[in-house]
């Protein structure tokens, strides 16, 4: 039931990302007007419980969330099966993991 | 393009994959500028500073675009899974490209 | 009879047997009301004898004349020539995702196994001394059953999935709308058995929701809302169970 588990994953995800992705849009549409800087974005962010927990989050989910759907992608458009379809999805899920805890870090953590 | 793949909900298919494929694309290259911040705020500033010109504001138009397309023709495919049956799906996938287009180019007027 | 040049179709029927073959064109009469199978009727019958076709009823009953027309699956005894004729031209090719025996006849065994791999038999609970079980026409249950009960079996459906072209495993629109019937068939008892199967590897979960195959349905039968169904299904079944293993 490998493909269940992940449709369950897969939308469980979207359903947890629909408001965060509301929220980034509504925030980005906020926050481009005059440019963005370093400061105004750390300001918001530095030291804030509200936007580490949201921003990890979604980190999470979207690393779920986009690894299913590379799944799917490699094995229909890319034909690929078996172990080597699972290490390259395994490489890309932890990848975006690291890669977005680190970013989150970055903007959340303590100068 | 293949005849029988020429109908409004396959459009709707593709556009969702690619927009997600192009989002994922995207992702590390976000968190690695994010993770700018890690070493000084001048490095991430540097990378702010370059992200004036307005080829960049325009692919950030797109990008937004992308998000706002795979956001809205995700809340259809969870409402057609989830929900009753509908047969206006046709109607459901062109009002989620408007309203997608709609908040892009809300974002591209404030960016410029 | 029609004469002039003017008056004829081009044809390009895909010739061969599985693996190879090419398109070879024919020049067919135009005639009124004509249908795609009755141009390759006429081909077969005044222009090539050896072409293999597969039909019986023509009138859209038995669902064995589909074929690819013009790069669309349509059943060809109820497609008119006029409806779909691009500059004088048609192309027609056997059913996409089948394996060619040759020319335009496919092998359906993949098709028809796959509806039995999806339990696509009626298991009922009573015996012939019992009473007919009483369901009402109106309930919701009965309504959702009603789903795959005018299909032909033509595997139009089957030939315009992407995902079937994709995962050779995909159980196919065809099979899962049948499951989806008999998921809601008060009478029947093999519904826990058919859930596993359709929510199996090769299942449900596969689907895009493309929905190519309720566009091109003769009869306008709706799989991908069927999918939809057996998606709800299972899903709830997932979570049920989940429920059970935490607290026994």
């Amino acid at each position: 039931m490998v493909e269940l588990r992940l449709y369950m994953a897969q939308r469980a995800t979207a359903a947890i990302m629909a408001p965060l992705v509301l929220l980034h849009l509504g925030v980005m549409i906020y926050a481009i007007q005059g440019g963005l800087s370093a400061d105004e974005i750390l300001e918001r962010t530095r030291g804030s419980l509200f936007w580490g927990g949201t921003y990890g989050l979604f980190v999470i989910a979207v690393s779920v969330h986009a690894t299913i759907g590379l799944r799917n992608i490699l094995r229909e458009w890319f034909r690929l099966r078996g172990p080597v379809l699972a290490v390259l999805c395994w490489l890309c899920g932890a990848g975006l993991l690291i890669a977005g805890l680190r970013a989150v870090v970055a903007v959340v953590g303590a100068p | 393009m293949k005849a029988h793949r020429k109908q409004p909900l396959y459009f709707a298919f593709l556009l969702h994959r690619l927009s997600g494929l192009g989002l994922a694309l995207f992702l590390p290259f976000h968190f690695y500028v994010l993770g700018l911040a890690l070493e000084s705020h001048a490095a991430l500033d540097r990378f702010l500073h370059w992200s004036e010109l307005p080829l960049v504001k325009f692919a950030e138009f797109g990008l937004v675009f992308l998000l706002a397309l795979h956001f809205f023709g995700g809340l259809r495919l969870l409402a057609l899974e989830n929900l009753p049956w509908s047969n206006r799906q046709k109607n459901y996938a062109a009002v989620a490209f408007a309203v997608a287009f709609f908040v892009a180019c809300g974002y591209l007027l404030r960016a410029i | 009879m029609v004469d002039s040049a003017t008056d004829s179709i081009t044809v390009s029927v895909w010739r061969g047997v599985a693996g190879s073959g090419d398109f070879q064109d024919y020049q067919v009469p135009q005639q009124p009301s004509q249908t795609i199978l009755d141009v390759i009727t006429w081909i077969q019958r005044h222009l090539d004898a050896s072409l293999s076709y597969r039909f019986a009823c023509r009138v859209g009953m038995c669902g064995s004349c589909a074929m690819m027309v013009n790069g669309i699956p349509r059943w060809t005894c109820r497609t008119h020539v006029n409806k779909v004729m691009q500059e004088r031209h048609l192309t027609v090719e056997p059913l996409r995702n089948l394996p060619v025996i040759k020319d335009l006849a496919c092998d359906m065994s993949e098709f028809f196994e796959k509806w039995r791999q999806a339990e696509g038999h009626f298991q009922g609970r009573r015996s012939r001394d019992e009473t007919v079980a009483a369901i009402s026409p109106k309930s919701s249950q009965r309504q959702a059953a009603n789903a795959a009960i005018e299909c032909i079996n033509c595997a139009i459906c089957y030939a315009s999935c992407d995902v079937v072209a994709w995962n050779r495993d995909y159980l196919g629109p065809a099979a899962l709308n049948r499951a989806w019937s008999l998921q809601n068939d008060q009478r029947d008892r093999a519904q826990d058995e058919r859930l596993k199967v359709v929510a199996g590897d090769a299942g449900c979960h596969q689907c895009h929701s493309q929905q190519g195959c309720s566009t091109y349905c003769p009869n306008e039968l709706n799989p991908t809302a069927s999918i939809a169904g057996l998606k709800r299904m299972s899903a709830h079944w997932f979570m049920n169970k989940k429920y059970r293993q935490r607290h026994g």
